[in-house]
């Protein structure tokens, strides 16, 4: 038995045992039992609730019953995958996917950094404290709610309708008119999510050297070239890696808040993977058809992270880890 | 110093007008809910109600809190926010402690283990077959176990830790002290700010949680507070009932709903303003090793 921290002997030949040596597991569990049995709680939890899900999503190639064996009766092979893949509803929700990620992307990547800048402009303290105190509260509240004040606020006798009606507009059932959910979520996206979203790059903007800003002016810079040639370089660090967590994330349109707003009139527009799996698994009790459907909305999502950083971190050297 | 041109003055002068454009949007909503939630149903029918209360009265107020479910639910949401929270705090202080060590033999895979489940998670379905099947449904657990442990607040701690100086605890485990007792009597006091950041956090987090005990609550004396006013919504806005016949009781859930709404969000929005520093904080500390 070898103990790292015995006295050198004199015996022994004075080179070897003064290289650092690795300790083995048995060591490290004998010094740092305590710490690790600090771990066993959490790491049940892990094994438990995230990677045993994902060992469950074996029922989209077996036969799951309800009630029966938590990883199904027998193995079907693809046959699922090859149901959705022929099911033209799930080739709608798929596309109604792509539109409604596509846009918030479009809309909640870029908003934030314009406001940030716009708040980075304001020089008296108060006034930006006080812009941002109001821009972050709707982060705060339950979607519930949200949802909530977006059907009060579009009802047929709503504040939106009595514009219209101010306008000599007809009032519109908003809620109920596909043509206009992609809008009310988008928008609704936006108001949600747009202040809280400038927190990471006002703390970017702080970060930024004032040096270069007074070279910048000694160049004969005004503030709009500032702005392009110190300011946008300074944040763009942190734009990458939020356009890449947002790639990553771009399948993943807000599953609960749809599920809030929409309802059987909207479906055309409003029917996402998420919502329509959710139906067929858990309403209609077909587990395993809407697994398999969940498998591959998961499998895509992890190649969008992956494919987004590996290209960040070829072009300009920015990964996520 | 250089004036300011003309141009950047303009600019100033616009700026102005688009962030108090922010603001009046950001809050019309919330003072728009409040004054349908003191209105009359009439008023509110022919859409006269914008930022002022119309044919002001409280009796909505006292139908919503005269109904004992409302109340039930509203409990619920306490005891279910009180004991998650606990039990998510007590865990992820446990994992960030153990995984801010750097000399740990291990660390990278248990740190590899809570990074992967954010970029790959299992999904709906097998979630409600595992909760289903460990007999979780229509108990408290359902809400409680399955989102234990948040890895954006885990690594948040594990930052925090990381950040604290290591000489104190090398000189109290010289003095003889344990793992758990430099956690307890040394790193623990420390964290204060740190753990009053993470209480709010999972607090915010469970109050506003719906879909749990909307998935795994079969009873409506069961249902958080959050449920209770999903079934509001969608009852009155089920898109396949729109008759004239039904236009009434769509009416009169209007402002029923404005009251639980309003009832719902209150206790976040009188603390909101001692919190929110906290969670910017938190956020960037986060950001700075995330």
């Amino acid at each position: 038995m070898t103990l790292t921290r015995t006295p050198q002997r004199v015996a022994e030949p004075p080179t070897a045992p003064l290289r650092p040596r690795r300790r083995t597991w048995g060591q490290a569990l004998r010094r740092d039992w305590q710490l690790y049995s600090l771990a066993v709680l959490p790491l049940l939890f892990f094994l438990v609730f995230r990677y045993l899900p994902m060992i469950g999503n074996v029922i989209a190639f077996r036969r799951y019953e309800p009630g029966g064996d938590l990883l199904g009766e027998y193995w079907v092979g693809l046959r699922y995958f090859e149901m959705f893949l022929n099911d033209p509803t799930f080739w709608q929700v798929f596309a109604n996917t792509v539109i409604i990620g596509g846009l918030t992307l479009l809309f909640c990547f870029p908003l934030p950094i314009v406001l940030a800048l716009l708040l980075n402009e304001v020089r008296t303290r108060w006034l930006k404290g006080f812009v941002q105190t109001i821009s972050y509260l709707p982060h705060f509240l339950s979607i519930v709610v949200i949802a909530g004040l977006i059907f009060q606020t579009l009802a047929v006798d709503g504040v939106v309708n009595q514009g219209m009606r101010a306008l000599g507009q007809d009032p519109v059932a908003f809620m109920q008119d596909p043509a206009w959910f992609r809008t009310i979520y988008v928008s609704s996206e936006v108001w949600q999510t747009v202040g809280w979203g400038t927190i990471l790059y006002l703390a970017a903007l702080t970060t930024i050297d004032s040096d270069l800003y007074e070279q910048a002016k000694v160049d004969g810079a005004n503030r709009w070239r500032q702005t392009w040639h110190v300011t946008l370089p300074g944040i763009r660090p942190t734009m990458i890696t939020l356009l890449i967590l947002n790639i990553g994330t771009f399948l993943a349109v807000g599953f609960e808040k749809i599920l809030l707003l929409y309802n059987p009139l909207t479906y055309s527009t409003a029917d996402v993977v998420a919502t329509y799996l959710y139906r067929v698994g858990i309403v209609s009790g077909s587990f395993s058809y809407a697994a398999a459907i969940g498998l591959f909305e998961s499998l895509i999502g992890l190649a969008l992270v992956l494919g987004a950083n590996t290209i960040s971190r070829r072009t300009v050297g920015t990964s996520l880890w | 110093m250089v004036r300011p041109t003309r141009g950047y003055r303009v600019f100033q002068v616009v700026n102005g007008f688009v962030l108090a454009g922010v603001v009046v949007v950001t809050l019309f909503p919330f003072v728009n809910i409040v004054a349908r939630s003191f209105s009359g149903e009439h008023e509110i029918r022919s859409g006269q109600v914008t930022l002022w209360p119309k044919g002001f009265n409280l009796t909505t107020y006292q139908n919503v809190m005269s109904d004992p479910l409302f109340w039930i639910n509203y409990r619920n949401t306490v005891v279910y926010t009180v004991v998650a929270t606990a039990i998510s705090l007590v865990l992820t202080t446990c994992y960030a402690y153990v995984l801010s060590k750097h000399r740990l033999r291990g660390r990278a895979l248990l740190v590899g283990v809570a990074v992967f489940t954010m970029f790959f998670n299992g999904g709906l379905i097998p979630n409600y077959v595992l909760v289903s099947s460990l007999e979780l449904r229509n108990t408290l657990w359902a809400i409680v176990l399955p989102n234990a442990i948040n890895v954006f607040n885990l690594l948040v701690m594990k930052a925090f830790f990381e950040s604290l100086p290591t000489e104190l605890e090398e000189a109290a485990s010289v003095d003889g002290l344990g793992t758990y007792g430099i956690l307890a009597r040394i790193v623990l006091p420390l964290s204060k700010a740190v753990l009053a950041t993470m209480l709010l956090f999972y607090a915010v987090q469970f109050w506003n949680s719906w879909f749990a005990g909307f998935l795994y609550m079969d009873r409506q004396e069961l249902f958080p507070v959050t449920v209770y006013l999903r079934n509001l919504i969608a009852g009155a806005t089920s898109g396949t009932d729109i008759t004239a016949s039904s236009e009434t009781a769509l009416q009169v859930a209007a402002s029923i709903q404005a009251v639980t709404i309003v009832l719902t969000m209150l206790p976040i929005m009188l603390v909101y303003p001692f919190i929110q520093r906290y969670f910017v904080s938190g956020v960037m500390l986060g950001a700075v090793k995330g």
